[in-house]
Formats: C-alpha cells, sequence, structure tokens
C-alpha cells in the first residue's frame, strides 16, 4: 500500500510552494493539494479536499492543514471518500516536510507518526 | 404541531433572510476577532439553499441534506463545515424523529464533534446549548437567545479564529453565535416547529 500526502491551505499559493520543497526531496511521493474556496477566496472547499484526496495516486494518504476549517473540510472529506486518511495537528510545513523525507527514504508509517509526534501543536 | 417539509422551508428561508439583511453586522463583529467574513459568507451559502429549495424536496429528510451540502460546497469559513454537519446530522435523525428538539440536539453534537469545541470557548456552541434545552422544554423565547448570544461577549475565545487573539478576544460577541442566535430567531417566528 502507497503512502501519499495531501496539503490543505487557506490560500492557494501556500501548498503549491510547499509542494516545490517537498518535491526537491520526494521526487516519486504523489503530493496532492487544496487551497482556497471554491471561488478562489481566502479559505477552503470539501470538494477541493475531496479532489486532491482522489488526484492522489496513493490509496493511503497522510493529510497536513493550515487551520482551523481545513481541518474541518478534510474530517469531512475523510467520511467521503473510500482512501485511507490520516490527519496531523502538527505544524503545517515541518510536518509534511518530515513526512516527504521519510515517505521517500521508505520508512513506515508507524515510524512517520513517532517522528510526526513531537511536531505536534493546538489548532 | 410537528416539522414538515413546508414549515422547515419557511423556516430556513427565514433565516436566510435575517442573514441577508445582518450580513454586514456579522461581518463587522467577524473582522473586530476574526477574518471578516462571516456575513458575506453565511449570505452566499444561504442564497444558495433558498435558491436551493425553490424546488421543493420530497421529505425534511432531503431538505436537511440539501441544506447540509449546500452549505459545505459554498460557505468557504468554518461555518461550512460547521452549519453544514449540523444540517447533516439533521437530515440523519430525521429518519426516526421529526421532534425539533431531538434534531437540534443531534445538530449540537456533531458541531461539537465537528469544531472540537465545547461550552464557554466563545463558539456558537455557547448558544446551541443553552438554547437547544430550552428548545426541548418548550420554553424558548426571545429574551432567551438575546441573552445566551450576549454572553458570549466576555469571554475569552478558545476555538476558532478568535483564539489567536488570546485574551483581546473579550468585549466582542462571536459572530457564529449571533448567526445561530438568528437561526433561533428564526424557528421561534416560523407557525407549528415549536
Amino acid at each position: 500500500m502507497s503512502l501519499g500526502i495531501t496539503l490543505v491551505s487557506h490560500v492557494s499559493a501556500i501548498p503549491t510552494g510547499l509542494t516545490k520543497l517537498l518535491e526537491q526531496v520526494a521526487k516519486d511521493l504523489s503530493i496532492t493539494t487544496a487551497g482556497g474556496t471554491n471561488e478562489e477566496d481566502i479559505g477552503t472547499s470539501m470538494d477541493k479536499v475531496l479532489q486532491a484526496f482522489s488526484d492522489n495516486k496513493a490509496d493511503e494518504i497522510l493529510a497536513f492543514y493550515d487551520l482551523g476549517s481545513a481541518k474541518m473540510n478534510i474530517e469531512l472529506a475523510t467520511e467521503m471518500t473510500s482512501k485511507k486518511i490520516h490527519l496531523y495537528d502538527v505544524a503545517f510545513i515541518e510536518g509534511a516536510y518530515t513526512a516527504a523525507t521519510l515517505i521517500e527514504a521508505g520508512v513506515n508509517l508507524t515510524e512517520i507518526e513517532k517522528q510526526l509526534e513531537c511536531l505536534k501543536i493546538k489548532k | 404541531m410537528g416539522l414538515t417539509v413546508n414549515n422547515l422551508i419557511d423556516w430556513i428561508n427565514n433565516f436566510s433572510a435575517k442573514i441577508e439583511q445582518n450580513k454586514q453586522y456579522l461581518s463587522d463583529l467577524d473582522t473586530a476577532i476574526g477574518d471578516g467574513d462571516h456575513g458575506f459568507n453565511m449570505s452566499r451559502g444561504m442564497k444558495a439553499v433558498s435558491q436551493k429549495l425553490s424546488t421543493k424536496p420530497e421529505t425534511i429528510t432531503d431538505v436537511f441534506k440539501q441544506i447540509a451540502m449546500t452549505l459545505i460546497s459554498t460557505v468557504g469559513g468554518a461555518s461550512g463545515p460547521l452549519y453544514g454537519t449540523a444540517f447533516l446530522e439533521m437530515a440523519k435523525k430525521s429518519a426516526t424523529s421529526d421532534d425539533i428538539g431531538e434534531l437540534l440536539e443531534a445538530a449540537l453534537t456533531g458541531i461539537k464533534k465537528r469544531g472540537g469545541a465545547e461550552p464557554g470557548d466563545k463558539t456558537m456552541v455557547d448558544v446551541w446549548s443553552v438554547l437547544v434545552p430550552e428548545i426541548k422544554a418548550h420554553n424558548l423565547t426571545r429574551e432567551k437567545i438575546d441573552s445566551a448570544v450576549a454572553a458570549t461577549k466576555d469571554l475569552v475565545a478558545k476555538k476558532g479564529r478568535a483564539s489567536y487573539l488570546g485574551e483581546r478576544s473579550k468585549g466582542h460577541i462571536d459572530p457564529g453565535s449571533q448567526s445561530s442566535g438568528y437561526l433561533f430567531e428564526a424557528l421561534l417566528e416560523t407557525e407549528g416547529i415549536l
């Protein structure tokens, strides 16, 4: 079972930029993004999150987000997708970077989650 | 009396009218302690809901479901998933009950689970957790709605965008609580549900 990453943010340029950063260390990883609302305003969109899950080549996805409503839309989309989604309340950039590096190195999910533990923040 | 497709749609259209009338005020409240878009987000969402309901669904479950899916897709801010979840939980519950108190109680459980907020966190949960028991006891009044909304003013926000302000979130009414107040006012004014 392959692992992928989905990045969710209130502004579309944020996950697009973060993807560039992650691709530098994880060329083979499937990274999909959901940024901004359906009208491209600031906010998050459940439809976009669901699309990002579906576009991801992996069937098991680690999801990272910036602020509150992003988390809620990820949770709603998680209930509507058949893929297995893991959601982390961690520092957005550092968490996604850690996961990308470790997935690319072939580290298993349990080990990745142990590393993410110390990046947990209240959101 | 009980909930019917007709009085449910009346309630929601009345709520939509109140949001439209007060969208600037709601956004002003949100500008003080949040990201300033609550009124406009809710207005966009409720306009889409009223539009959707102009073709009348056959059952109250379908009405709730359409409201939920429309709000989730159109609102944008945190109120999309929160109000969306509330109506989705009412859709589920309406398969076995048409009692408005039981439906709203299921909605409140859903809101708390989705947002992780508890009473006292300065969120819509503060208004819902005070007023749902009043509705169940057939004691909802305009005064109780006003006082539940006003009570959020002196709280320090623990959830949502306002929580980043810490102590400085005090002294402002929570916008989600105010819009929830309109939802309950609209319910109180709609004949035949309570």
